[in-house]
């Protein structure tokens, strides 16, 4: 119960201001669109990078919406009512988590296909595109909520968050994008996508822990 | 570990360093002049690489170490986590920076060996980018434990950091492995052949050795400094 209170409002805080998800998924889009300005319109190239592209955008943007993830709680007070309910924290940071997702992740999978086909990606590729979307941006809120919650009240902590997430990220990154190449060769992009399964199963099973942790420090 | 936790006492730590670390530094300075003469000139030339093999006595020791600095950072961060134990942190404090220049020794001399041996300064090889995705881990630690007004606050979010990042690596590491083998399937030459000449393997262990003592001396110098800097802070706070 506790766990859908907290999810239901964060989707009805974003509800109420939706400017803070178009601000995001507007820079998704335009961070995407500087590169063909910038490498020049021949096809073949965007469609080889293409893949890349939509995923270290992807990662950028749901980074930018995330150091407002804790602290807007930090600030108000809220955070520390989540610390002394009787409920386990790691639920609240999982229902934060998840909301998180359901307005960046989700859409970003949706929004990515679109900016795909101005790449020149075949039918194949936008569908892996958006499936590996939606596997793997769920590790990609895990990895940024606890990055989130280590640099909640610290100096510069938008640039910080940035640096503690990325290396995290890697990994997802990898499997995210070589599952759009791999269309191109005929193989198959399961066992790509059975991976990035994996490593968004092992945040879940393991994040939830390290960012409760942190935000008791944060708290103390 | 019971006998080591009478150390986690800073104070008892410090007098405990001091009396330590005059003589380590001289052993470390020893072993650091016998095994640069020993590599770099008494060590004969490999029949490949000539002398440009030289350049491992630097580079393998600092990269085997900044691996393990990182696993001690993560050590370090959970012992202060579990146990609270106040020298923990400052260690940890201690111990990023010089892991970090490791790290970064490691990547520099690969690079001015990678310049004749490959033809090219960087290449993205799976080795090379996971060691660089190690040295960010290092800034991000760095960055993270000095970000807050509260340094004990800094010490423990680190301290997450490290023990999540340790756990990351191998995961980074197969990720790497896999992207690499996907984007560039033609291998670098490594060390030239399956095995090494003992005229080169021992000089090498000699300066991991050496490195070793430096890395430590290097750690319990800084620590003691760190000590010193809380004490301040805590003076300061209570006038």
């Amino acid at each position: 119960m506790a766990f859908a209170a907290l999810f239901l409002r964060d989707l009805r805080l974003v509800w109420r201001r939706p400017g803070d998800v178009a601000v995001v998924l507007a820079f998704f889009v335009v961070a995407t669109v500087l590169f063909p300005l910038g490498i020049g319109p021949e096809s073949n190239l965007l469609a080889r990078i293409a893949a890349g592209v939509l995923w270290a955008a992807a990662l950028f943007a749901s980074l930018l919406s995330l150091d407002r993830l804790f602290a807007a709680d930090h600030e108000d007070g809220a955070l520390d009512l989540m610390l002394l309910a009787p409920w386990p924290l790691e639920l609240a940071v999982l229902a934060k988590c998840a909301a998180h997702w359901m307005v960046t992740g989700l859409p970003l999978a949706v929004l990515a296909p679109l900016l795909g086909v101005a790449f020149g990606l075949d039918a194949e590729s936008l569908a892996a595109l958006a499936l590996t979307l939606l596997v793997g941006t769920p590790a990609l809120s895990l990895i940024g909520g606890l990055a989130a919650a280590l640099t909640l009240g610290a100096r510069r902590s938008g640039a910080l968050l940035a640096l503690l997430a990325l290396p995290l990220c890697v990994p997802t990154l990898i499997f995210g994008a070589s599952a759009i190449e791999v269309t191109a060769t005929g193989e198959s992009v399961w066992v790509h996508v059975a991976i990035l399964g994996a490593l968004a199963l092992v945040s879940l099973a393991t994040l939830p822990w390290a960012i409760a942790a942190a935000l008791r420090q944060a708290g103390e | 570990m019971a006998d080591l936790h009478f150390l986690a006492n800073p104070a008892r730590f410090r007098r405990f360093s001091q009396r330590v670390l005059p003589a380590l530094w001289i052993v470390t300075a020893l072993a650091l002049v016998v095994g640069l003469y020993w590599g770099l000139v008494i060590a004969p030339p490999d029949y490949q690489q000539g002398d440009t093999v030289r350049i491992m006595f630097l580079h393998v020791p600092t990269a085997s170490l900044s691996m393990g600095g990182y696993l001690l950072l993560a050590a370090l961060g959970a012992s202060l986590l579990v146990w609270r134990h106040p020298l923990a942190g400052l260690m940890a404090r201690a111990t990023a920076p010089v892991g970090a220049t490791y790290a970064a020794v490691c990547l520099i001399t690969g690079s001015l060996w990678g310049r004749p041996m490959w033809g090219t300064y960087w290449v993205w090889d799976a080795r090379l980018t996971s060691f660089l995705l190690l040295f960010f881990l290092y800034l991000g630690h760095i960055a993270l434990s000095r970000a807050y007004d509260d340094s004990e606050r800094g010490d423990r979010a680190a301290a997450i950091l490290a023990v999540v990042g340790a756990i990351n690596v191998p995961i980074i590491k197969f990720s790497v492995d896999w992207w690499n083998t996907l984007h560039q399937p033609d291998s670098i030459m490594r060390l030239g052949g399956p095995t090494i000449d003992p005229s080169l393997l021992w000089p090498l262990l000699w300066m991991m050795g050496a490195l070793a003592l430096l890395f430590v001396a290097l750690v319990l110098m800084r620590t003691e400094t760190e000590i010193d800097r809380r004490r301040l802070e805590i003076s300061e706070n209570q006038d």
